[in-house]
């Protein structure tokens, strides 16, 4: 074993032109990023608010800002998997041999579940949970930032693949033995393994982390059952991810003795067993997709009862709703694959159990229906994602309910209507879920409003591209087209094919408006100020605050009394009044050890991958010895003082009833 | 709004027309296909009936209570009604125990497992998916055949399924359910062909870089006779599958041409699934297998196998 | 990762309920003990999903050793009374840390890790045992199953020894703050659940392997 493990400069993938150009790019881009950050002097700026902070609102900003970052690179991946297949019909071999291509369709699925719909869904919660229960602070900070660090840490060791190596050639699910070192030697795979064992691991602390914020934080009055209904849906997410990560954890442990120490979990020799991988991955893998979705749910909720200035629609059922499609994404697992010859019963029953589930989401589809139901709708951007999101997401419901039924899915199991299918829910469920929520909170978190024109274009080629793109898929499925091919010879799938790709182009306009709205929202950001930190007259905490919040929060925990407590606060005249004086708020430090810590796995990480032990053993040891020291630094926390508090307090709540009073509110 | 409606229409339409359209599981040529076929459209259309409503329900909704629309009733407070709560409920709930029922049977009738009834004694097939391209072998017949099926139309097929390396999905749209290939491990299956033809097959179950080539033609051939006659030319070609030289065909391999067996070992279907239990009685013929190098990567069988063995 | 993952969450909660100020901030150490427990929670999901695993794959020797074969009850039931002793004597710590007592915390800390010393020293003689017999993990899915369970409860231990050693630094230096004594609180959560772990392994792998 040399020095540097397996790596060698072969590894750099420079005869393949496209990964030369990729790579270029991203070199001038982050030069050109470097340089301007130098000659900003940016740098302290970066270190002390944003690398180092603790504050749970700027680590959301930062988990959001990876999860578009990585939408790019897994839209990337889609735009090359489309063009591929439009190019490569009739027995055409395209632009993407089977070496590359394999690696683009799996690298699209981990980086768009992984390190696009999570960070998104977790940063949003990030920066809103906290506020709405009204609260400070997350229940442990610095956990909060070392949980940012390792899924930033997972996504940069996705990166670094382009660069080093290869990705795994094995769908994003990594089925052995396919997965295993006989049928795929190469480090891929091992990338894989890396990048989402640690980015897992940060996830799993955040939902421990904001489980105890919830159950132990809460503003004095807000029962369990006045808690805002987002709150309640990342609860529910925060429990399954609690129960089913640790699932994934112990399945890619058992993957890596495999592949590192000739261990027989999944081989085919050895009497491995490759079903209970496919079993323990599901395990994980359905409740996954509740996870990305019932915040997402939770996102709508919020949007429609404030669009419509009305209390929403069935907030008990809601919440039971929403708990009982948790418990049975538990059951349902096997519904992943009825084709593996289990027992007509056992599919039955999972079939079965999987329709269960279409009960408490049509009842989730009534409620809003009847949110909206004698209420005043606003046409807003967030109004416009969650319309689309119910038209959307009903066609996606039905067909995974045919899915679901065994004598349906032996015929379009791993079919295109499959892709279609889980495109339709998590496109059209969870990623639109996201979109709404970014444009509904982002004025919160930022400080001013998104540019409204820019919004709706985004929109609507979003929507448009989206049904342009996926419903050929579902034609495709029944004109018998499986998923994963590299190149098709049938004519008759030619002009589906030729759509597909069309629509992919559409919503890559959608994804061009987006930034452009970002970037004209930015030099608009004085005319588009919101300085009450109310710009929807909403009607739960996070609106009680300034935007964006001070680093505290709440001056003074608010008291609640109602579901809708900042509602029921402005109807009784509770708002933007100062106090004569303040107590000193305890606020955390910022740590440095959250991103050393980071960066020290990822060394780890990167080492295990490339077989470097001595640097692998550096990387782990320099990890636990940056962990304990932070363990006993004393210097951990800091009191804002109470004239500081004044100051800012009086500043806002003067603007605050400004507007108020101007808006005909009796303040 | 109206735009995306169309589409939906559009789209809808053409899924139906496409039932008359050629080679897809909506152009089934088999009694499994057929009755799955139904089954789609069946569930398909009971669960429109709440679909529907709810997409227009949803577009009238956001119409109707727009916020310019001031002379509509306002209610802002109103947030509960146990009646609608109830409605609620009750609609997805009649129309999942409707659907259940339809699943529970038709997953009985449809088990890939169960064999065709009434249709008389059924033709064996043994189905094996290598790196990548698929053996078939007819042990009755004693013959076996690389990427090409053949079976008598209106015959029933038991299809034996196993795989030598990774996992692979046997698949033949037009006549219904697919079933996974896992090595070490046998699958079964249950197919008929309503009427003659050449069907598309594949493997549904990305395997690798060769997976995309990994095609075969089902053909049903209109009579027995047609069949007989298709054995006994397979048979006048000679070339035998031995366990010696299944081993060269194992080694991966793209894009194979159509090959014909006219004979084959005794027992090698069972000697592929046992070569991974060591142990068990044919592993002595294919032990020899298990330790030679896997094309694709050093394949090593580990020491303690052997141990195993003695 | 399993161990990081341990010191990661352990260590981290401990921390959180370092302020011993005076002031409005409600009292953080219930959070962090609560915070614990979940992790336990999720701790216990991961060896649910390796016991899982292993009643999938105990039938699965290839023709090799099966549990009858190799293991050795009176050995395993040595180890076992030492980690359940050890339970025990952290028990005492436990109490002789609410009551002030320092020394004999230390005290009681000590034998509780020689105790789980004692354990993981007998673990790791049965595993090199085991190897030098031409019975590591890679002989089976069963071996590998066996060892993979085996040694994960192994590492909890290990990560646990590590921690209780880094307590009885801090215990020596600091006295029995009330931050010290939740942190105390958490590994004494720690200890006892893979005690509980322990018996399972104790009762699934040995007892009914030689059954």
């Amino acid at each position: 074993m040399s020095f540097l493990g397996k790596l060698s400069l072969d590894a750099i993938p420079y005869h393949e032109p496209i990964l030369v150009f990729t790579m270029a790019a991203i070199a001038i881009g982050g030069l050109v990023l470097l340089t301007l950050i130098t000659k900003y002097k940016k740098w302290g700026v970066l270190w002390r608010d944003w690398i180092t902070s603790v504050d749970h609102k700027r680590l959301g900003i930062m988990y959001i800002f990876v999860a578009l970052v990585m939408l790019f690179r897994g839209f990337s991946d889609a735009i090359m998997m489309r063009t591929q297949l439009a190019l490569a019909t009739s027995g055409a071999p395209g632009i993407l041999p089977p070496e590359h291509y394999d690696q683009i369709f799996t690298a699209h699925g981990v980086i768009m579940i992984i390190f696009m719909a999570m960070p998104f869904m977790i940063g949003l919660m990030n920066i809103i949970l906290p506020l709405q229960i009204g609260a400070r602070d997350v229940a442990f900070p610095f956990l909060n930032n070392l949980s940012f660090w390792l899924t930033a840490s997972g996504a940069i060791l996705i990166n670094i693949s382009l660069v080093f190596g290869e990705f795994a050639k094995t769908g994003w699910v990594a089925y052995p033995p396919l997965s295993e070192l006989t049928f795929s030697p190469g480090v891929g795979v091992d990338y894989y393994i890396w990048a989402l064992q640690i980015s897992g691991l940060g996830t799993l602390l955040t939902a421990v982390n904001f489980l105890v914020t919830v159950f132990k934080m809460r503003a004095p009055g807000m029962t369990l059952m006045k808690m805002p209904i987002f709150t309640w849906t990342c609860t529910w997410a925060n429990i399954l991810i609690a129960a089913s990560f640790p699932i994934l954890t112990a399945v890619l442990t058992m993957l890596t003795l495999d592949r590192y120490l000739g261990f027989h979990f999944f081989t085919n020799d050895g009497g491995g067993n490759a079903m209970m991988y496919i079993n323990l991955f599901w395990a994980w893998g359905h409740p996954e997709v509740y996870i990305l979705v019932l915040p997402a749910f939770g996102i709508f909720s919020e949007i429609i009862s404030t669009f419509t200035s009305k209390r929403l629609f069935g907030y008990t059922s809601m919440i039971y709703a929403s708990g009982a499609i948790s418990i049975l994404g538990f059951i349902v697992w096997l519904h992943h694959f009825f084709t593996m010859g289990s027992s007509a019963n056992v599919n039955a029953f999972f079939g079965v159990m999987t329709m269960i589930i279409a009960v408490p989401t049509g009842v989730k589809l009534f409620n809003w229906l009847f949110t909206i139901y004698r209420g005043r709708l606003q046409m807003t951007v967030p109004v416009m994602w969650t319309l689309g999101f119910m038209v959307t997401f009903t066609v996606g419901g039905m067909t995974g309910v045919l899915l679901a039924i065994p004598g349906a899915d032996y015929v379009l199991h791993n079919s295109l209507f499959l892709i279609a299918h889980f495109h339709n829910t998590i496109i059209g469920g969870a990623v639109f879920g996201y979109l709404a929520g970014f444009a509904f909170w982002f004025p919160k978190a930022m400080g001013f409003k998104l540019n409204v024109r820019w919004g709706k274009a985004a929109f609507w080629f979003w929507i448009v591209g989206f049904f342009v793109a996926f419903m050929p898929l579902y034609v495709l499925g029944f004109l018998g087209m499986t998923r994963r091919l590299n190149h098709t010879n049938n004519p008759d799938w030619n002009i589906w094919l030729y759509i597909a790709a069309g629509g992919a182009v559409l919503i890559m306009f959608g994804i061009i408006c987006q930034v452009v709205q970002l970037f004209v929202s930015f030099r608009d950001r004085e005319a588009l100020d919101d300085e009450t930190g109310d710009p929807w007259n909403g009607h739960t905490l996070e609106w009680a605050t300034s935007s964006p919040p001070q680093a505290y929060n709440f001056a003074v925990i608010p008291e609640v009394h109602d579901i809708d407590a900042w509602t029921d606060m402005k109807e009784k005249g509770q708002v933007y009044q100062s106090k004569a004086s303040y107590e000193p708020i305890h606020m955390p430090k910022n740590t440095a050890a959250g991103v050393l810590m980071g960066l020290t796995l990822t060394i780890f990480c990167f080492a295990m991958i490339w077989h470097v032990w001595w640097l692998a053993i550096v990387g782990l040891v320099g990890a636990i010895a940056v962990f304990i020291k932070r363990c006993y630094s004393n210097d951990v926390d800091y009191y804002v003082q109470p004239e500081e508090v004044l100051a800012t307090e009086n500043a806002f709540n003067l603007s605050g009833s400004a507007k108020n009073n101007s808006k005909g509110i009796k303040a | 709004m109206l735009i995306r409606n169309l589409c939906n229409i559009a789209l809808a339409s053409t899924v139906l027309a496409l039932s008359g359209c050629s080679g897809g599981v909506l152009d089934p040529k088999g009694q499994i296909g057929i009755d799955e076929k139904n089954l789609i459209i069946i569930a398909t259309v009971l669960m429109l009936l709440v679909v529907i409503p709810v997409i227009v329900m949803t577009l009238y909704f956001a119409w109707k209570y727009r916020d310019t629309q001031t002379h509509e009733i306002y209610a802002p407070k109103w947030a509960h009604s146990n009646k609608i709560e109830a409605f609620v409920w009750a609609v997805p709930i009649v129309i999942v125990i409707v659907l259940g029922v339809i699943t529970w049977e038709s997953t009985h009738s449809l088990d890939p497992y169960k064999p065709i009834e009434g249709k008389g004694k059924h033709l064996t097939v043994e189905v094996v998916s290598l790196n990548w391209k698929w053996l078939f072998i007819y042990p009755e017949q004693g013959i076996a055949t690389v990427n090409e099926l053949v079976f008598p139309a209106n015959v029933p097929v038991e299809y034996k399924i196993t795989s030598e390396s990774t996992m692979n999905s046997f698949f033949i749209p037009q006549l219904g359910s697919q079933i996974y290939s896992m090595a070490g491990m046998e699958t079964k299956l249950h197919l008929i062909a309503n009427e003659p033809g050449t069907f598309k097959g594949f493997s549904a179950n990305y395997s690798g870089a060769g997976f995309s080539g990994m095609k075969f033609n089902a053909i049903a051939t209109p009579t027995q006779g047609d069949f007989d006659k298709w054995v006994s030319d397979v048979k006048a070609k000679g070339n035998k599958l031995t366990k010696a030289n299944y081993y060269e065909l194992a080694k991966a391999s793209e894009n194979n041409p159509v090959t014909y067996y006219g004979d084959v070992d005794k027992g090698l279907f069972h000697t592929i699934i046992m070569k991974y239990m060591p142990g068990m009685k044919d592993m002595k013929g294919m032990k020899k297998m298990t330790d030679m190098p896997h094309d694709m990567a050093e394949h090593s069988a580990t020491p303690s196998i052997s141990q195993g063995e003695e | 990762m399993s161990t990081l993952s341990i010191n990661v969450e352990a260590e981290n909660t401990a921390l959180a309920s370092h302020d011993d100020h005076a002031h409005e901030h409600h009292d953080t150490s219930g959070d962090t003990v609560f915070g614990f427990w979940l992790y336990l929670m999720t701790d216990c999901l991961l060896f649910a999903s390796f016991f899982a695993t292993y009643a999938v794959l105990f039938m699965n020797t290839v023709g090799g050793v099966s549990g009858k074969d190799i293991f050795e009850l009176d050995f395993v039931a040595v180890e076992t009374a030492a980690l359940l002793i050890s339970s025990i004597t952290f028990g005492f710590a436990m109490i002789c840390a609410q009551g002030q007592k320092k020394a004999l915390t230390l005290m009681w800390l000590a034998i509780t890790f020689c105790l789980g010393a004692t354990f993981i020293g007998m673990e790791i003689y049965e595993f090199t045992h085991l190897i030098e017999h031409g019975n590591g993990p890679q002989g089976s899915a069963f071996l590998s199953s066996f060892f993979a369970l085996v040694g994960l409860h192994g590492l909890h231990v290990t990560a646990g020894l590590i921690w209780m050693a880094i307590m009885m630094i801090e215990v020596a230096r600091r006295g029995l703050g009330k931050p010290t004594v939740t942190r105390l609180m958490c590994l004494s959560l720690f200890w006892h659940f893979l005690d509980i772990v322990w018996i399972c392994v104790f009762t699934v792998v040995y007892l009914m392997g030689v059954m």
